[in-house]
């Protein structure tokens, strides 16, 4: 219980420090508090595979390329203009938003039969974490991929693909009109010609 | 399962609604699509929890399939946000406005 409430804390705040940070970097620091704090909760609730891929996936591809792309952007220049607040504008719709979500989930949360828990729903038996083939350990989790959970599973090689050719298409080499990032398009290739006048002319 | 599945709803929608708040408040996209993350990070701990409190797995098989989801989807936006950085040099997301119409 003393371990909820300290993880909870740490959640909370270090979503707070995304958000709240000038400089995207310091964001991405935040998220990496978070998304390390969310793996200790899923390690708490046995799902000790889910912990593992969160770190891996979360923290070691998706924040790198965030930090990839920071680096690219930031170069030089600094792409984001300061401006007015966004805050006294969005007042209003943001706070509707959140009472009438906020009244949805108290709702669902109220009339849920939370206490008649079925036996039959169980689909593997508790223990300790870090053993073999109990609720949540690598053993459990791929069986169920790949037996009753498979055709999700195969759903997700088309999702990568649909965002492996997306990239590819967005931000790939072909830039059509004027741009404004010319240095990161790729220049020509000299010819051993052209290169061999510029040797000898010295230009 | 010592701590009752309604705190970790609690806390999944207190860290929901910070996402919503990111996103509605934050004009530089990356701060914006890193709210998304947040948001969607806070439904994972939200079915995590039921499927600990109903002992079925297909709460963790649902996570998974939201991790792939948040990959693909961070990968294309930041393509976005390159390719309009490419273009026009400012990203913020008020002024980038030329699908208005």
């Amino acid at each position: 219980m003393i371990l909820f409430y300290v993880l909870a804390i740490v959640l909370i705040a270090s979503a707070i420090f995304t958000i709240s940070q000038k400089s995207p970097v310091y964001s991405v620091i935040g998220l990496l508090t978070n998304f390390l704090t969310l793996a200790a909760f899923y390690v708490t609730l046995n799902a000790e595979f889910l912990g593992v891929i969160q770190i891996v996936v979360y923290s070691g591809a998706i924040l790198m390329l965030f930090v990839f792309v920071i680096a690219l952007l930031s170069s030089g220049i600094g792409p984001f203009s300061e401006g007015p607040d966004r805050l006294p504008r969005v007042l209003a719709p943001a706070l509707a938003t959140v009472v009438v979500a906020f009244g949805f989930l108290i709702y669902g949360v109220l009339h849920a039969p939370m206490s008649a828990l079925p036996a039959h729903v169980m689909s593997s038996t508790l223990g300790p974490p870090g053993t073999a083939n109990v609720f949540g350990s690598v053993g459990d989790f791929g069986v169920a991929l790949f037996t009753t959970q498979l055709l999700p599973f195969e759903m997700t090689a088309f999702v990568l693909l649909v965002a492996v050719i997306g990239v590819v298409v967005i931000a790939g080499d072909a830039v059509v009109g004027p741009t404004h990032g010319a240095h990161l398009v790729r220049r020509k290739r000299r010819t051993a010609k052209e290169r061999e006048s510029i040797v000898k002319t010295g230009r | 399962m010592d701590v009752d599945v309604s705190n970790y709803i609690a806390l999944s929608a207190v860290m929901f609604f910070i996402g919503v708040a990111g996103v509605i408040l934050r004009r530089n996209p990356l701060i914006v699509l890193m709210a998304i993350e947040l948001m969607l990070n806070a439904a994972n701990l939200a079915l995590v929890a039921f499927s600990r409190a109903w002992v079925n797995n297909a709460g963790h098989i649902f996570v998974f399939l939201v991790v792939t989801v948040a990959a693909a989807e961070a990968a294309i936006g930041l393509a976005i946000v390159v390719a309009v950085f490419r273009r026009s040099k400012n990203v913020d997301v008020d002024e980038v406005a030329r699908l208005r119409g």
